[in-house]
């Protein structure tokens, strides 16, 4: 085998633990020419917005941008269907030479006429800065003229990476909150944030706090609406999840709002079951919420321990590789995957911080090897390296799984089905199964050898 | 009829269309050990390849020259560099295919004269072959960027020898990796030697490895693509693309080759032409084997004739794709009430005239431009029997309630999009089977009586 190099600008962007001392470089922009598995601006700015159903989301450009972003996501509304429709200034070259403001704004006022939608979100793609298209502007006017919030999101793909994106978006979504009537929140209310609704997961997730006895105001942006995002600044806590996306809000909120704000996931028994606990904690002077979450807890994790002890005995000693968006993410995965008995030997991430790969580091055992915005070559080298049977990752990450013969688990937010709560954690262990253990590998020309076919036959 | 031009502006909504440089990158991977690089935002290589695989399943390596603001600001120069370096590295390519995207265009980079700067400079001696494209987003569609490419490395690196070669070009278009394959079967049954461009047959449709392979192997060689200035014929499909600059006119202007322009060749009219070029070209006849699976084709059409006539059909996609479909549907019998498509060429209602017998004077709304919510609106008003086309299409079939035959690119909701043969016999056998049997099965699911017999 032709080996696999590491660029030199790359290497301290891959630790392999035990070996050297922690020196970790990241959050850097990707370097050019490595294949980084990270999209853009926009992308960051895309996905967080996304899921909120009952506004129009715009993408002023050339085509290419909506294209690729047309109903993308798995993530579920339970009303309005509009986030699943792709709008698109569609700007061509005399756009590009005489400026695509009126495009922009004929577009808006079109769109809203049509569809009616409570709040509009324009995204700016790579060349609108460049051709001078004054956004901002475009969207006051619409929005005075037709009464709904009209807001710019400055994802222009080059300027930063996909977390500038998230930012972006978080900076849109602040507009809005704060903007709507608090009457008679309850004492007891939170916003759950960085929650999408991939396969319902949001559901789920509002459930469980209802059960503890909590009110939900707004799901950040899991089948979101924008009258909820509007009034949430009543609720009493900000819970986020997913690292990256929505931090920033929760900080502005916190500061603007006094809200203050804990960090969960709902990945995996331990995680999951953190995050019921940790706001049952926050709302310690009423003891029946501890008392609701202890119950829950409980019988939800009476309910799926005999599947997981089965799934356990299956792939316990099964070795896995994790390659995610957000780092917070991986550590849930490492834990879940420990539940399922299997052993974690390389970790990474797209766009994790220097704390978030110390953490990663403490959790690992000796020899995972750790990577900051991997490319597939290198995710690749690794997988082999260290005979991996199981990748969890994106669309992107699964051919190249399939094709080294290792199984896969999608936990990116195309995928169809809910891995969050408990229920979830059940069907993660049923999505590792159903491919680390499928009888297809044994055709895999890494297991050499042919087990049917030679003197098989009856003479 | 030709539904006139909008009088007011309404944007796009769920494109038909996807950009310029997505094209190039198909034709890029179908060069031999080659690595395409996007020059513009991480983003759009990523968009791209997200796109790419989960239409073939496989793993797609797409760089990207990664433009930050400075960048934008200072030119991309230094970027594209770095990324030459980076990917030669890396990958060990034997080319390099780079294609522009809006910003780049927008800002105003030379990425000629910045190549030409790069290769100044360059002290290894070792260098692979660099050829780039300009795809600006904002202009034309992704097979605008498809024929581009394949007309730039043309462009770039065909040259005439001193003595003939024999084997003939051939530029079949967007089709299937097995569209490919089955071409180039036919070329082997002709015994003839050929150099087909590009040729993603095997990187876009390869096996399991035992090791990683940084390039996947197959596609056309550089020895292969520089020889195609030395044959005696080149072959086009597309009639639209007869009336465009492509690479086979290119060839016919530099080095006097005859370049035989002819449709997608979908159905028996159309492939016929196909063959009858074949035969003129390589002076022998057609081999048994494909009369034969002619001859069987048209056993079948004799056979289920009946349950597709004056069957109604919505088709969309690129302009010469729908062009060859209209062109099959109407051999065996099926109208095809609506063709639309996201490219917009001007020629596209014409080329239509020239597949459909008296097309004037038939219910057949053509929409160029069009965008999937005004095809969803006229395929309400066309009353189809199903549609077929990308699986974009896929909540418009839903909504209506009528069975969508899934082609062409992309294919995101089915497995095998890259083995659908689309051209030649084989290829209208299999679309024909298909049609029939949906058709039926429509039939057979929708009565209480449930015959087990047509």
């Amino acid at each position: 085998m032709k080996s696999i190099g590491i660029l030199k600008e790359r290497e301290r962007q891959i630790y392999q633990k035990g070996k050297e001392a922690f020196d970790m470089t990241c959050e850097k922009k990707s370097l050019a020419g490595s294949i980084s598995q990270r999209a853009c601006v926009f992308c960051g700015s895309r996905v967080v917005l996304y899921p909120i159903a009952d506004a129009l989301h715009l993408i002023h450009g050339p085509i290419g941008c909506a294209s690729y972003t047309w109903d993308i996501r798995g993530a579920l509304s339970s009303g309005p269907q509009l986030h699943r429709m792709s709008f698109s200034t569609d700007l061509q070259e005399n756009n590009i030479i005489f400026g695509g403001e009126k495009k922009l704004y004929q577009a808006l006022i079109k769109l809203i006429d049509l569809y009616n939608p409570n709040a509009a979100f324009v995204y700016a793609t790579c060349i609108i800065g460049i051709i001078g298209d004054d956004i901002d502007s475009v969207c006051r006017r619409v929005s005075k003229e037709k009464g709904i919030p009209v807001l710019p999101v400055h994802s222009e793909g080059f300027k930063g990476t996909k977390k500038d994106g998230y930012k972006a978006a978080c900076e849109a979504l602040a507009q809005l909150v704060g903007t709507g009537s608090i009457k008679s929140r309850s004492k007891y209310s939170l916003n759950i944030m960085g929650e999408f609704n991939i396969a319902g997961e949001a559901w789920t997730i509002k459930k469980y706090y209802e059960k503890m006895g909590l009110e939900v105001s707004a799901i950040f942006t899991g089948d979101g609406r924008v009258d909820k995002i509007k009034r949430s600044h009543g609720a009493k806590l900000n819970i986020v999840q997913c690292s990256g996306s929505m931090l920033h809000l929760a900080k502005i909120m916190e500061k603007k709002y006094g809200i203050p704000y804990i960090r969960v996931s709902y990945f995996g028994i331990e995680d999951m079951s953190k995050a019921l606990y940790d706001v049952a904690d926050f709302f310690k002077d009423n003891l029946e919420i501890m008392k609701k979450t202890r119950k829950l807890v409980k019988e939800e994790i009476e309910v799926i321990f005999p599947g997981i002890k089965k799934y356990k005995k299956i792939l316990s000693g099964k070795r896995a590789a994790i390659y995610v968006g957000g780092a917070f993410k991986a550590f849930s995965m490492i834990k879940a995957l420990r539940t399922l008995g299997m052993e974690v030997v390389l970790a990474g991430s797209q766009t994790g911080n220097e704390d978030d790969y110390k953490l990663l580091r403490d959790m690992c055992e000796d020899g995972t090897v750790i990577v900051d915005d991997a490319n597939p070559l290198e995710l690749s080298k690794y997988c082999l390296e260290k005979k991996v049977d199981l990748f969890v990752g994106g669309v992107k990450e699964r051919p190249m799984a399939y094709k080294l013969g290792i199984g896969f688990c999608d936990h990116n937010h195309e995928r169809k089905i809910s891995l969050a709560g408990y229920n979830g954690m059940i069907n993660f262990a049923k999505e590792v199964y159903s491919s680390v253990t499928s009888p297809v590998w044994q055709f895999a020309p890494k297991r050499k050898g042919r087990k049917g076919g030679k003197g098989g036959y009856k003479i | 009829m030709k539904i006139p031009a909008k009088e007011e502006y309404t944007p796009t909504q769920n494109a038909c269309k996807l950009c310029s440089p997505l094209g190039a990158s198909f034709v890029f991977k179908g060069v031999a050990n080659s690595v395409p690089l996007l020059h513009g935002s991480q983003g759009c290589s990523t968009y791209i390849r997200r796109y790419l695989i989960s239409h073939f399943n496989e793993p797609i390596d797409i760089a990207s020259s990664n433009f930050t603001e400075e960048t934008a600001i200072f030119g991309g120069g230094a970027n594209l560099q770095l990324a030459i370096q980076n990917i030669i590295k890396q990958y060990e390519p034997e080319i390099i295919g780079i294609a522009s995207t809006c910003l780049s265009e927008t800002i105003g980079d030379d990425v000629g004269m910045m190549l030409r700067d790069y290769k100044k400079n360059c002290t290894k001696e070792k260098q692979p072959e660099i050829v780039s494209v300009s795809t600006p987003s904002y202009s034309g569609t992704h097979i605008d960027g498809f024929h581009a490419a394949v007309r730039s490395l043309v462009d770039s690196l065909s040259v005439k020898g001193n003595k003939k070669a024999k084997h003939i070009n051939i530029f079949p278009g967007m089709l299937s990796p097995a569209d490919f394959r089955y071409l180039k079967e036919i070329f082997d049954d002709f015994k003839t030697d050929y150099v087909i461009l590009p040729d993603y047959s095997d990187t876009f449709d390869g096996p399991l490895w035992t090791e990683y392979q940084k390039i996947p192997e197959g596609g056309t060689t550089i020895g292969s693509i520089t020889s195609m200035g030395n044959a005696p014929a080149s072959i086009e499909f597309g009639r639209i693309l007869g009336e465009e600059e492509s690479a086979g006119k290119l060839l016919k202007k530099r080095f006097e080759i005859p370049c035989f322009s002819m449709g997608i060749p979908m159905g028996i009219n159309e492939t016929d032409i196909f063959f009858d070029a074949l035969e003129i070209i390589t002076g022998k006849a057609t081999p048994e084997k494909h009369i034969k699976e002619r001859n069987r084709l048209i056993d079948s059409y004799a056979d289920g004739h009946k349950y597709v006539f004056e069957a109604r059909a919505a088709i969309y996609g690129e302009e010469d794709l729908i062009v060859g479909l209209a062109s099959f549907l109407s051999e065996v019998g099926i109208l095809p009430v609506l063709c639309a498509s996201g490219g917009k060429s001007g020629h596209f209602e014409k080329k239509l005239g020239e597949v459909i017998p008296d097309l004037k004077n038939k219910e057949i709304t053509i929409l160029d431009g069009a965008d999937f919510m005004e095809i969803g609106e006229a395929v309400k008003t066309a009353n189809p029997d199903f549609l077929m086309g990308n699986s974009k299409g896929y909540k418009i079939a839903q909504e209506i309630k009528k069975p969508l035959i899934r082609i062409g690119f992309p294919i995101h909701d089915r497995l095998g999009g890259a083995r659908i043969i689309h051209v030649g016999y084989r290829g209208a056998q299999q679309l024909f089977d298909t049609i029939s049997n949906t058709i039926i099965a429509s039939k057979q699911d929708a009565s209480p009586v449930g015959y087990t017999y047509m």
